[in-house]
């Protein structure tokens, strides 16, 4: 019953919302709302935002599917954030400093990048079990930990190396790299866009098709029932956030095989939090997921053109801020809503309508 | 924080008899600390471990830390987990610049704490009205809150300061120093006697240079010791954190309670933006420029187990850190692994006595492997400085997890009916 409509009224809800703020935040600052969003989508046809879209949602995807595992289960990895910031530093380095045929180098350094980011995952998750550390304290305190782990390995006197202005590690050679489609002057796709989407797939398939995912669902809905069938707790805490670490350790790898080829200071930070939001706009569903990284990535790349309307691009992160919050208040609130419908609807089944109900 | 059922601890602890005030246990372990860091300079040749300069830098440096904690405090002692602490002390930072540069230093706190206040309205608003889960609506609130003042400071900070990152330069507060007493302290310092002298820079960087900011921080730690815990409405504050239907059942307001308490841990996490915005080395909103402050202030506030006292202690450690490295650097801190040590030692005889053979044992590895790494480095890289908060934090949680009593109904959603 108003199943399909409990799900995306919310988010449309909550993106309507947030664009009557933000427009009303633009009449308030004297700039024209329609003429902003018009340049935002006539930005979308211009140069290589297109394909800069459609990287960046595969990044925004993955940061999101990593963070979604922890949800399933009502575990918080906030430190998805720290997670692919360790894992994208590490992978550099080891990538910069073997030399292996094309193929394997890129393998090598995929892997590399996900057992490192499970391993920074390792410690909360560890922490959690034997401890009975809440994760989400120590997942903050590990983010921290994260900035100052990789700064020190990207040390000129450790792994790193100067180069211009900018402090960096040895580059990647071009056996490591991950080809892309190139559109010409349109930009060139990151190849781990194929990447991402397998990982959707599993993801959807572990989900619904394994025993796993079942055991995992279970916990997230009441861990005491699941405990209660068989489920070893602990056992599911820890796989679920070495695995939601693992991808986190992907997340930097789009970029870094297909551009970038190094770790430098200029690092794309702040994705592990947006992935956050994305879990949250997205319900976790893999679909639901791809949607939401598509609108982050729009508003992110798009948002450049709002600079040539007189429009600071600022303007953006407070939508997507607000956007959040708001759903989750929507989900909240139709949730209520079909929880008084349901009871409502038992009360006139039972016959005491006008009752309590 | 947030626990599921079966991580709670199973029994409340009988109430142990104190046989020590509250008050004497800090006092005592105020001089505890001088004593360690004065045999530690002595033992190790640095003085500037003890200097007055180094205090005064702490000082500085833990009053964010120290206000955020604050906020942390009042939130989560009503039951509501604010993780958007970092978000609310930029806006903080935000409102303390734009009030700052036109109105002067008083403007930049009221404004301040009206931002930063604003912020914990909002978090309220979501976590107590529509029951949103207190962790996601922070992160959303910290999300926000960079974002809002990035967009503010480029609409409004560019025009005049060239800069979208960084607002005009703000008047400062005038400082005061105790000038007779604070030269008496400096001789005495200068005579490079143990103990005496350690303590005389001690105080004479407590005394100089004090803004009355600083000394308004310092008051609002008695202060909310007072409100939460010796008056009618803290208890029912409390009360409503720990077991929130067992207050609604006397007749407490949940929501209200709820609501002061997080709008208050906002204000205090925007005063802690007015104290970043008002230092001395910088006078100025810089973007980024708490740097995960709030996040810190929250782990001071867990390394004083939700009380104040343990609270002042946390930040206190955490910003004397900071400001070594400032003052100082790597080297002088590796100084400190050494005064880790000493403390090592004594817990060990300590546990020795009570006869806890496995504690005792598992201090003494501790112990060594922090000497062999003293001898081994020749100072700390400064990376892992700024870090030590978190590294401290996650020690303290994975020892201590079993002995830190947070309020009962942290963090859960609270729907009246």
């Amino acid at each position: 019953m108003g199943n399909l409509r409990g799900k995306l009224l919310p988010p449309a809800l909550a993106i309507v919302f947030s664009m009557l703020l933000c427009g009303l935040a633009l009449v308030i600052s004297g700039a024209n709302p329609l003429s902003a969003f018009g340049a935002m989508v006539t930005q979308v046809g211009k140069g290589t935002t297109l394909v800069d879209i459609i990287n960046s949602t595969g990044i925004y995807y993955i940061a999101a599917l990593a963070v979604a595992i922890g949800f399933q289960m009502n575990l918080f990895n906030i430190g998805v954030e720290g997670q692919y910031r360790v894992a994208a530093v590490v992978a550099a380095v080891v990538g910069g400093s073997i030399a292996l045929p094309p193929g394997i180098h890129t393998l090598v350094i995929i892997i590399v990048g996900a057992l490192a980011g499970a391993a920074w995952a390792a410690i909360p998750a560890i922490l959690k079990v034997t401890r009975g550390v809440n994760e989400v304290i120590s997942t903050i305190m590990m983010n921290g930990l994260a900035i100052g782990f990789s700064a020190y390995l990207i040390r000129r006197d450790v792994f790193g190396e100067l180069r211009g202005n900018n402090i960096r590690t040895p580059e990647i050679p071009s056996s490591g790299w991950m080809p892309g489609i190139s559109f010409g002057g349109s930009g060139t796709m990151f190849g781990f866009l194929f990447v991402a989407v397998a990982l959707g797939i599993g993801y959807w398939i572990m989900m619904n098709r394994t025993r796993f995912g079942f055991e995992l669902r279970a916990s997230g809905e009441s861990s005491t029932a699941a405990s209660a069938g068989g489920v070893n707790a602990k056992k599911m805490v820890l796989v679920s956030m070495l695995l939601s670490g693992a991808i986190a350790g992907l997340i930097g790898l789009p970029e870094m095989l297909g551009r970038d080829h190094t770790f430098s200071l200029n690092f794309t930070a702040g994705i592990g939090f947006s992935g956050i939001a994305i879990a949250l706009l997205g319900r976790n569903h893999p679909g639901g997921i791809a949607f939401g990284a598509l609108l982050w990535a729009f508003l992110d790349k798009s948002g450049l053109a709002l600079d040539n309307v007189g429009v600071p691009r600022e303007i953006v992160t407070i939508m997507q801020g607000s956007i959040v919050l708001s759903v989750v208040v929507a989900y909240e609130v139709v949730r209520r809503v079909e929880l008084a419908a349901e009871q409502r609807r038992v009360g006139r089944e039972l016959g005491t309508v006008g009752g309590a109900a | 924080m947030i626990t599921t059922l079966e991580e709670k601890p199973h029994v409340p602890a009988a109430p142990r008899k104190r046989k020590v005030p509250g008050w004497a246990v800090g006092l005592l372990g105020v001089a505890g600390a001088i004593v360690l860091l004065s045999v530690t300079s002595y033992q190790t040749g640095f003085l500037q471990l003890t200097s007055s300069g180094t205090t005064q830098t702490a000082v500085r440096l833990a009053l964010p830390i120290l206000l955020a904690g604050l906020g942390g405090l009042w939130a989560e002692r009503a039951g509501v987990v604010n993780i958007g602490l970092e978000g609310m002390m930029i806006m903080g930072t935000w409102g303390a610049a734009w009030a700052g540069y036109q109105w002067g230093p008083w403007a930049a706190v009221i404004a301040a704490v009206v931002f930063g206040a604003l912020g914990g309205l909002l978090h309220a608003i979501a976590t107590v009205s529509f029951g949103v889960n207190h962790i996601v609506s922070g992160v959303a609130i910290n999300l926000l809150g960079a974002g809002l003042t990035k967009y503010l400071s480029t609409l409004i900070f560019e025009p005049l300061s060239h800069n979208p990152r960084q607002s005009p330069p703000v008047q400062p507060f005038e400082t005061y120093s105790a000038a007779g007493l604070a030269d008496w302290l400096g001789e005495l310092e200068q005579g490079q006697r143990l103990i005496i002298s350690d303590v005389a820079g001690i105080l004479r960087g407590l005394v100089t240079g004090v803004s009355p900011l600083t000394m308004l921080t310092i008051l609002l730690v008695p202060l909310s010791y007072y409100l939460l815990w010796r008056t009618r409405f803290g208890l029912r504050l409390r009360s409503v954190g720990e077991n929130p239907h067992a207050a609604d059942s006397l007749g407490v307001k949940v929501y209200f309670h709820k609501y002061v308490a997080v709008i208050v841990s906002g204000a205090l996490a925007g005063l802690g933006g007015a104290a970043l915005v008002l230092n001395a080395g910088q006078l100025s909103y810089l973007e980024g420029q708490t740097g995960g402050r709030g996040f810190i202030g929250l782990a001071a506030m867990i390394f004083g187990n939700w009380r104040p006292g343990g609270l002042l202690g946390g930040a206190a450690l955490f910003g004397y850190a900071d400001g070594l490295q400032l003052r100082s650097g790597g080297e002088t801190v590796l100084a400190l692994v050494y005064g880790v040590v000493l403390l090592l030692g004594v817990i060990v005889v300590w546990q020795l006595i009570k006869r806890r053979w496995f504690s005792a044992a598992a201090a003494i590895v501790v112990a060594v492997l922090l000497y062999l790494l003293y001898i081994s480095l020749d100072e700390i890289p400064s990376e892992f400085v700024s870090y030590a908060p978190h590294m401290v934090t996650l020690a303290v949680l994975a020892v201590a997890s079993q002995r830190l009593r947070m309020p009962a109904a942290d963090g859960v959603v609270y729907r009246r009916g």
